[in-house]
């Protein structure tokens, strides 16, 4: 998992790491418990260091472990804006992206129907060049044959992001 | 307007309803549009956008509720029944999903079809419809029948007899919907030297990869666009990487 998604679940507030491990949950379904339950911990001590996340004492339980609440530096708060805006698809990471649109409505500093129509532009411009390619060679070609597996990929890529589109068009409909 | 210099299309205001009060369905809701000659553009859409009613609207196969619409420079909106027919046989190609060949014609009887209607001499007609074939590779099947031929095929034939009058623009509805990821292909292709060779097409598809080969890209819901895209930039991955070649 991608640290900047800890780093966008954080925009919204201060929170917990069992919080955030609480948001992941509900983002992510049954395909979260793929997530070591340390990871999140390790990630934040990692983000800690690199100045992106200040840990402060927060008002729990004196003594649970917990009760240390994580906020974002400014640092962090800018890298997760630059993040949100950053269009790439060099293998489907569906979960990252999916997890950028909770994170970007949640915390209210980007619009999902904005990031999603970047993510389409690009991806059209990638079904593009990789058409053009298989246009380029011998239907039923080796070459051919290997470009339209791309061609193919990129069209179920596009079709999820109708999907994003539909259902986050509607959620943005009833707030 | 010149026929020479001006938009090949040019639609302002565009509106087709249907039915009144409660039921009433605006299926096309003030669409503005330019193609410009050599242009080709996508009009891509879910089912029920009314992607297919514009392009009737466009090509003249149906009368606009509201809004004006030139084609070629000549106004059509108001145009006679007749003269817009005469327009359509002329200046306008169409390719429909399902070819819509006559089957009892063998496949260069269909394609010189339209230059017989426009008055062409049998022999220009022919010879006409002959280069064509050859042109979308099929002059081997002259003498078929369509229903002896793949639906690939067949479709070249209807884009052979959409340009048999060399018209000014060329309208296609979903015309890789009936086709697989060959046909597809060869059609794209096809679509692609006639690009180059200064044709004007405008192409409505739920199909991305054949949007994504158009120049200029546009989305349409609930009857109006929503947003136009041009395709001809770079991107920022590289083939080889999606195919998962690089390290």
């Amino acid at each position: 998992m991608q640290q900047e998604v800890l780093l966008a679940m954080l925009a919204k507030e201060p929170s917990a790491g069992y919080q955030l491990r609480a948001r992941l949950d509900r983002a992510l379904g049954s395909l979260g418990e793929a997530i070591n339950a340390g990871h999140v911990y390790v990630q934040l001590g990692r983000l800690e260091k690199a100045g992106l996340v200040a840990r402060r004492e927060g008002t729990g339980t004196p003594d649970g472990p917990d009760r240390r609440v994580y906020e974002l530096t400014s640092a962090g708060q800018e890298r997760v804006i630059e993040w949100l805006g950053e269009v790439s698809w060099p293998r489907p990471d569906l979960a990252e992206f999916h997890l950028k649109l909770i994170a970007a409505a949640t915390a209210r500093i980007a619009d999902p129907l904005s990031i999603i129509d970047g993510q389409r532009q690009e991806l059209l411009r990638r079904l593009r060049d990789a058409q053009r390619a298989a246009m380029a060679e011998p239907a039923r070609s080796d070459a051919w044959l290997l470009l339209e597996g791309i061609v193919l990929r990129l069209q179920a890529d596009l079709r999820w992001l109708e999907a994003c589109e539909g259902t986050w068009t509607e959620r943005k409909g009833e707030r | 307007m010149n026929q020479s210099d001006g938009p090949v299309v040019r639609a302002r205001g565009l509106r087709k309803y249907y039915g009144s009060g409660e039921g009433l369905v605006r299926a096309v809701d003030g669409i503005d549009l330019d193609v410009i000659r050599g242009e080709t553009v996508a009009v891509m859409g879910p089912s029920g956008c009314g992607k297919s009613t514009l392009l009737h609207l466009l090509g003249g196969l149906d009368r606009p509720t509201a809004g004006e619409l030139w084609l070629a420079g000549q106004r059509i909106d108001e145009m006679s029944e007749r003269a817009l027919a005469q327009l359509r046989r002329s200046d306008i190609g169409f390719v429909f999903q399902a070819f819509q060949l006559m089957d009892e014609l063998t496949v260069l009887e269909n394609v010189e079809l339209p230059a017989l209607l426009a008055g062409r001499s049998p022999r220009a007609a022919r010879r006409r419809a002959a280069e064509l074939l050859g042109q979308v590779g099929l002059t081997q099947r002259t003498a078929h029948l369509p229903t002896a031929l793949s639906g690939g095929q067949r479709q070249r034939v209807a884009i052979a007899r959409a340009l048999a009058n060399d018209p000014a623009i060329v309208f296609a509805d979903e015309p890789t919907g009936n086709l697989d990821s060959v046909a597809t292909t060869e059609l794209l292709r096809l679509f692609d030297a006639l690009h180059t060779g200064g044709l004007t097409l405008v192409i409505v598809t739920h199909d991305e990869r054949v949007a994504a080969t158009a120049d200029r890209l546009i989305a349409m819901r609930d009857g109006a666009f929503v947003g136009g895209t041009r395709l001809t930039g770079g991107t920022t991955g590289s083939l080889s990487r999606l195919a998962g070649l690089d390290g």
